[in-house]
């Protein structure tokens, strides 16, 4: 059980964006999907990264226990962590052991027995969806959004704590209507107690250039606060 | 003793002798509740507010100085009284006859008094000069006694900063006390004293002490006098609120007459001023309102406190700073929080008169505070960046729950404990020393022991470490005894008879030591024993350069293989300053904390084998070294917080910037995650910290366009700054630092 190791990119060892209360982050190496927003190129290869044992892992983030408080934890990023379900589980059932609260940032997986017994020790997850609809997820993300509700659809099943997060790229899913869709997502699915809009951020440009390949949504503007508030209204609604 | 203007108080020791503590004691009412009982600024406040700052604006165009009372020397009563708007001012007092006028207080140097109104283009007049012709200054007598040697180690810069060519500070008397008993049971205590030396061997000491309570009496007969110029009798206890803190105020205003001090701290009043507020809530006598007005009123006396500077005063400590230290919160011995109301109150004055530099609102931090009081605070360092935080869990087994923070981290039981202020020394200027053999390259000066310079290709670390142990001992040796002359002479020439007036007889002292470059030091040990560092040599053969190739562990990543080297130096720097005695005994301490030196201590360095090239600022205080740190803001604090306490009681400076962003996306999130790092920081047994919650791009905007900013207050090191009021080069600094911000 000790011999899964794991790929990761990198720690943050002040995390507050990726879950309730004050975190350690570890992002980890990998990624299948190319979202054309992501501000995490370098994590999408599959063999760069750094090789740890979960008990290192585990040993990092307790060394900020004492700033989790009652709300904070440990948060596994990427990349997508699913990728290395094993790693995820054996990660968060040390942490459970240390009193740390888990959190897990994901955009779905295909439900395998190593994903169920990863959520079986999850906390929380940061499930984000990306579209509402089945064409946008073909043409901007290269999949479906069938599995990812399959996935959410687990989540509901066993309850576990889940925020629902779309990032509002301009032109793409940021009108009424996409909120709405996004709100019937959300009303069927009592697990999902939070919704986060993240705003459509570039600065990861430099990483793009620095990994000389093109930001596929760098022409795409940037979202104004106040149509973020907009958007955010109509969820309240 | 009973006082009718005791009605109403808890009954105890206090009585019986003086004690503060006591009365604070038997008489506070905790509160742990929120903010929403606070009140805002009055009409009156925001009017009287509004006149200081049209001042404070006049103090800018004449570019940091109103004026200067260049004919007076500053004393207890001196100066006619001044006022901002006599009718509408609740509490009075001022430095001078008028609102920013700075006095000259020629005691600790005639020649700085008059450097200092030269270069705000006044002149001395020469009724002082003829005074002070005659005289000898805390300046003059240092610099009789000094060595050769200790010329040396200054004019090289290896230790700088020194107060002898400037008033020590750093003492704080418990101003409190005239409120509590009045100015005339003061005078009978120490006329007690005085009495009682008699049956004492009469060698040096006792002579000394005898001296210095006979001038005691005599100061305290001085501040009842000033006060009785603004028309008040101070020689009995306050009988409310209003004179608790008027009282209080006069105390503190015959300090800041009579000294010139680095640091003027004001100790730890807010809980004490709260029995007298609840009294008057109670009798019916006050409202919330009111009581704010009265807070607010003191505090405007406190902002607009000064004193006279050289520039090379404010090279050192950057912004006009008066250290006005005030000591917010904190828990008692019995468990039971001393948060009151009014610890609220004062932090309500960064909004009801704005964020500002001075008082230094000081907070001591316990994981057991209340809730309430906690996030509080934590809003008040987000909307204002104008408090720091300092461990009461670590500092309350040593110094009780009656102590306060003299200058940024230094603390002391109020009215038992002072400390012989020391500045510091330069380590990682030393260390550069230490492989030239005695040579410093940057000033070309041969100082210490003398040997050659050290060979070899590469840098190989246990050789490095045991010269540089040779070199350690050598300076903290010739530190002590540098020390020993100043704290020798400035007790002689310009003693603080007021504010020891306002301490027990018998006090302990500290002797308070300081190191500048800590994190250059660890990196530069780092680098030689992780990575391969070769030194450059010049045409003389001595080293002014490093190639240092590699990676090598850099302090602020939370990696012990370089944060113990950090940690190691310290607890080295302290033993070997033990080994020496001190002047009066004093308790040997030491400090992290650089204040704005860091610019100029860098400025006086040479390359070192960390990468940081000549003249490079170093970071403030105990900071990793900018930008170096790679896992982000927890890795940074946790490297910080295993420097220990037992090693430097007086003090391990933090300063940490954050962006909104990185804090978290609402404003409640923030404000709760804020608290969560600093009881995590706490936890960890880390000292202090400064917030910062901002963006780089603010302080940028402010250092192209300062009029647009008036009033942006930020955390430097160990105090707050009005960053207009720091100079460009500083100003560059502090927008060098690592901003912790949002992936």
């Amino acid at each position: 059980m000790s011999t899964v190791t794991g790929r990761i990119h990198s720690f943050q060892s002040l995390g507050t964006v990726d879950g309730p209360g004050v975190r350690f982050v570890a992002f980890l190496q990998g990624c299948h999907l190319r979202c054309g927003c992501c501000h995490n190129p370098d994590t999408w290869s599959l063999t760069d990264g750094t090789v740890y044992t979960p008990d290192e892992v585990v040993a990092k983030a307790v060394r900020f226990k004492e700033y989790f408080g009652t709300e904070g934890g440990i948060t596994l990023s990427g990349g997508e962590p699913l990728l290395q379900a094993d790693f995820v589980r054996e990660v968060f059932r040390l942490c459970h052991r240390e009193g740390i609260h888990t959190c897990l940032d994901t955009s779905w997986s295909i439900l395998t027995d190593a994903v169920r017994a990863a959520l079986d020790e999850t906390d929380r997850v940061l499930l984000d969806v990306k579209y509402t609809d089945e064409e946008r997820y073909r043409q901007y993300v290269g999949c479906r959004l069938e599995p990812v509700l399959q996935f959410l659809a687990e989540l509901n099943e066993q309850q576990i704590p889940t925020t629902l997060r779309q990032v509002i790229i301009p032109t793409l899913n940021d009108t009424a209507a996409d909120m709405q869709a996004l709100k019937a997502i959300v009303d069927q699915h009592t697990c999902v107690d939070k919704i986060e809009l993240l705003p459509f951020r570039k600065i990861c440009q430099v990483k793009y250039d620095t990994l000389a390949i093109p930001f596929p949504f760098g022409q795409l503007p940037e979202p104004a606060a106040a149509d973020m508030q907009r958007l955010e209204a109509v969820l309240r609604t | 003793m009973r006082h009718q203007n005791w009605n109403g108080f808890h009954e105890g020791a206090w009585q019986a002798e003086i004690n503060v503590r006591d009365f604070i004691q038997q008489n506070y009412k905790e509160y742990a509740g929120d903010s929403c009982f606070l009140a805002g600024a009055t009409a009156r406040t925001a009017a009287l507010m509004g006149k200081v700052q049209e001042l404070f604006a006049l103090e800018r165009q004449r570019g940091g100085v109103l004026d200067i009372d260049t004919d007076t020397v500053s004393s207890l009563t001196s100066y006619a009284p001044g006022y901002i708007d006599r009718n509408n001012e609740l509490i009075v007092g001022m430095q001078t006859d008028s609102p920013l006028k700075r006095g000259v207080n020629p005691f600790g140097g005639i020649r700085m008094a008059r450097q200092a109104c030269e270069s705000y283009g006044y002149q001395l007049s020469d009724n002082v000069e003829k005074e002070f012709m005659f005289r000898t200054t805390h300046n003059s007598g240092v610099f009789r006694a000094y060595t050769d040697e200790m010329r040396l180690a200054r004019r090289c810069h290896v230790i700088t900063g020194l107060p002898d060519a400037y008033g020590r500070g750093r003492i704080i008397g418990d101003y409190r006390r005239v409120a509590l008993y009045g100015v005339d049971h003061l005078i009978e205590e120490k006329k007690k004293d005085k009495q009682a030396l008699a049956n004492m061997p009469f060698d040096a000491d006792h002579i000394r002490q005898s001296e210095e309570l006979f001038q005691q009496i005599t100061f305290l007969g001085y501040m009842k006098e000033m006060a009785s110029m603004y028309g008040y009798d101070i020689s009995g206890p306050a009988a409310n609120a209003r004179e608790a803190i008027q009282w209080t105020y006069f105390a503190y205003l015959a300090s800041i007459k009579e000294q010139n001090g680095a640091a003027m701290s004001l100790g730890r009043v807010s809980t004490f001023f709260d029995i007298y507020i609840e009294r008057d809530l109670a009798n019916g006598t006050l409202t919330e309102s009111e009581a704010q007005e009265l807070v607010d009123d003191f505090v405007i006396k406190l902002r607009i406190a000064r004193h006279l500077r050289t520039p090379e005063y404010n090279e050192l400590f950057g912004g006009d700073p008066m250290w006005i230290t005030e000591a917010v919160g904190g828990m008692g011995e019995d468990g039971r929080t001393l948060v009151t109301k009014s610890s609220f109150r004062m932090l309500n004055t960064l909004y009801t008169l704005g964020s500002s530099p001075e008082p230094n609102l000081t907070v001591l931090w316990s994981t057991a505070l209340p809730e309430g009081f906690k996030k509080f605070c934590a809003k008040v360092s987000a909307d204002t960046d104008s408090i720091q935080y300092e461990n009461d869990d670590i500092m309350r087994p040593l110094y009780g729950d009656d102590y306060a923070i003299a200058c940024c981290v230094s603390a002391m039981k109020v009215g038992k404990q002072m400390q012989f202020f020391g500045a510091r020394c330069n380590l990682a200027k030393l260390l550069l020393i230490a492989l030239n053999g005695g040579y410093d390259t940057t000033s070309g000066i041969h100082i210490g022991p003398q040997m050659p310079v050290l060979e070899g290709d590469t840098l190989d670390f246990d050789t490095v470490m045991e010269r540089y142990a040779i070199y350690i001992g050598w300076l903290s040796e010739l530190y002590v005894n540098t020390m020993n002359v100043i704290h020798y002479m400035h007790d002689k020439y310009a003693y603080e008879k007021t504010q020891m007036a306002l301490h027990d007889t018998e006090v302990t002292r500290f002797m308070a030591f300081g190191i500048a470059g800590l994190s250059v030091v660890a990196d530069s040990l780092s680098a030689i024993k992780f990575a391969a560092v070769h030194p450059i040599k010049d045409e003389n053969g001595f080293i002014t350069d490093f190639d240092t190739v590699g990676a090598f562990p850099k302090y602020g990543n939370d990696d012990d293989r370089v944060d113990l080297i950090a940690k190691d130096m310290t607890h080295r720097v302290i033993t070997e300053l033990r080994k020496t005695p001190t002047y009066r005994d004093a308790i040997h301490t030491l400090s992290v904390l650089t204040i704005t030196s860091n610019v100029m201590y860098g400025k006086h360095t040479g390359a070192t084998p960390d990468g940081r090239k000549a003249a490079e600022p170093f970071a403030p205080g105990a900071n990793p070294m900018h930008n170096r740190e790679e896992n982000g803001a927890l890795a940074s604090l946790n490297s910080v917080a295993k420097i220990s306490y037992d090693d430097c009681r007086d003090g391990v400076s933090n300063t940490f910037s954050i962006t909104p962003e990185a804090l978290g996306k609402t404003e409640d999130e923030r404000i709760g995650n804020l608290v969560s790092i600093l009881d995590g920081y706490f936890a960890k047994k880390a000292h202090h910290i400064n917030v910062n919650v901002l963006n780089r791009e603010t302080l940028m905007k402010a250092y192209e366009n300062p009029e647009a900013y008036p009033n942006l207050t930020i955390r430097v090191s160990g105090y707050a700054v009005n960053f207009n009021k720091l100079s460009r080069e500083q100003q560059r600094e502090v927008i060098s630092r690592t901003f912790h911000e949002a992936l």
